[in-house]
């Protein structure tokens, strides 16, 4: 019991820790496709540490919504964090809390106050931003909504270790026509909510092509820290969904051994690595998507996913 | 060990399938001429693939060649053929304009793929093979999704590939429930399609000499008149 509370601090602390890391090699490895030499890796934790030694500015019109909801950005990954497989295929002391249905919902908990805290401030550009976010919110719900649903359909359970467990004991539901599909539908999604290329240009600077980054505009010192570091652990919590879940779940720490557990890090920031060099490929190929396009793009994720639905309802009824 | 194995490929068959179906929505989806007609290769190599793994696991002779074939007539022939004919500018760039918009069109051909995988879900019940309860309804939905393009697409070459993607979809669906069919009729298929497109073709760019389109919906003034044909 101590052991997997230990566990999952140490869970809670990669999410942490290495999500900076996996921002700054992203953008390495983008600068190094367009043939740049670009910022060190470690460069989004200077960042952080900068921020976090400026002053912060707070607006005398703004409310409490404004305040909190940097903390709540921060904190609402590191929850999700404690629900999901990072490191071990076994639930671990804090995963009673939620399913991956809770684990949405915490997510869309942090972006909704985003917004809120955009339209709080009176600037311009926050609540354009804020209002294209909830438009590419209200097309990508659908979409996570029938991914869950197929997956707890297939799984027979919302747990994400158990649906984890189930891929790997299966291989012929891994290959499954339902499970590509799923895959592709969930990858669109990610795209879509990290705010990466075909929907969002995330090293955009130009205020009114902004959908994701206009949000934070107002916030210095440390609220700004709050919200980049909140944002760069909500991908990475996304990503491990992605692979530990979905697409790769290989790989975990099956026991309570120490040294299985710490062994599963390297494992699993090499399989960030690998999905982060289809990610720069998927990112310098496409362009980015005019604005009233996403909707098409998001529209395609949900009938992929209804297309898995629909192909894992059939297979099964049939079996 | 050997159950292993064929569940493995019948594993890869089914990822194949779900590929299929995909590449399908994507010639939907796509706007550019080149990129319909890059999914329906797509499509092919995986439809090519999918006849080398039934035909691998049912030690059918026959599937493995049929797959050669279509990787060669449909991955290979079909594209440099349409190359070959089509003047560059009709191929390469153009926003096609449709009779009903992206999304709805996305819509009603997940409705159609619903519906195969209905239609054939008794027809499916009577087997226990997993390549049938795999092939037999994603093939149907493609030939609905094929036939669907032929019709709301108004440029001349992706409603070739509407055909084509047709093609694709009773070759998936009978490769599943006809193992064994004679290689010559395959072939006679193969080449059909082949034939199809170099027609198509040139009758394509026939039609974009005299008149300077091949939008469909532009040539309901079409007059008998000798000239046009030259």
């Amino acid at each position: 019991m101590v052991r997997t509370v230990i566990y999952n601090l140490i869970q809670i602390l990669f999410v942490l820790g290495f999500a900076p890391l996996y921002a700054g090699v992203l953008s390495r490895f983008k600068e190094i496709i367009q043939s740049k030499r670009g910022p060190s890796i470690f460069q989004p934790y200077r960042d952080l540490w900068k921020l976090f030694h400026k002053d912060e500015v707070v607006s005398s019109e703004t409310t409490w919504i404004y305040r909190i909801t940097p903390y709540l950005v921060f904190i609402v990954p590191l929850f999700v964090a404690s629900l999901i497989p990072v490191l071990t295929d076994y639930p671990l002391a804090f995963a009673f809390m939620g399913d991956m249905l809770a684990g949405g919902f915490f997510l869309g908990l942090g972006g909704f106050f985003a917004a809120l805290a955009a339209v709080d401030t009176g600037n311009p550009y926050g609540p354009m931003g804020a209002s294209r976010t909830r438009m590419v919110g209200f097309l990508a719900e659908p979409v996570f909504m029938i991914v869950f649903f197929t997956v707890s359909f297939v799984a027979q359970s919302t747990i994400p270790y158990i649906v984890q467990k189930k891929w790997v004991e299966n291989p012929a539901a891994f290959f499954s026509p339902a499970h590509v599909l799923l895959l592709i539908a969930f990858l669109m999604l990610i795209l879509a909510e990290g705010g990466k290329i075909p929907v969002d240009n995330p090293t955009g600077h130009f205020e009114l092509a902004m959908i994701d980054e206009s949000k934070g505009l107002e916030f210095s010192g440390r609220g700004a820290a709050l919200m980049k570091w909140g944002g760069q652990m909500k991908f990475l919590v996304l990503t491990c969904i992605f692979l530990n879940v979905l697409l790769a779940p290989w790989g975990l720490a099956s026991d309570v051994l120490v040294g299985h557990v710490l062994l599963a890090i390297p494992l699993i920031l090499l399989k960030i690595l690998l999905f982060t060099i289809v990610l720069v490929m998927i990112e310098s190929s496409l362009a980015k998507l005019r604005l009233f396009r996403i909707s098409e793009f998001l529209g395609a994720a949900f009938i992929i996913s209804v297309a898995a639905m629909i192909a894992s309802i059939f297979s099964s009824s049939a079996a | 060990m050997a159950s292993d194995q064929t569940q493995l490929i019948h594993g890869l068959n089914a990822m194949a399938a779900g590929l299929v179906l995909l590449t399908a929505f994507g010639m939907v989806a796509t706007r550019q001429v080149q990129g319909v007609m890059r999914f329906f290769i797509v499509q092919s190599a995986f439809l090519a693939a999918s006849a080398f793994l039934v035909g691998f696991s049912r030690g059918s002779i026959h599937l493995v060649a049929l797959g050669a074939i279509t990787i060669g007539a449909k991955v290979i022939a079909i594209p440099w053929v349409l190359k070959r004919t089509l003047p560059g500018d009709l191929y390469e760039r153009r926003e096609i304009d449709q009779v009903i918009n992206i999304p709805s069109s996305l819509l009603l051909v997940l409705l159609l793929a619903i519906a195969a995988e209905f239609l054939v879900g008794t027809l499916v019940s009577s087997t226990t093979d997993p390549v049938v309860h795999v092939n037999l309804p994603i093939g149907l939905a493609g030939i609905l999704i094929g036939a669907y393009s032929l019709i709301a697409r108004r440029e001349a070459i992706p409603q070739l590939v509407g055909i084509l993607a047709m093609e694709n979809g009773a070759f998936f669906a009978g490769l599943s429930i006809a193992p064994d069919l004679p290689l010559i009729a395959e072939l006679a298929i193969a080449i059909d399609v082949i034939l199809i497109a170099v027609v198509i073709g040139v009758l394509t760019r026939d039609i974009t000499r005299t008149i300077g389109t091949t939008e469909a919906a532009t040539m309901s003034e079409l007059k008998e008149e000798p000239q046009i044909w030259r």
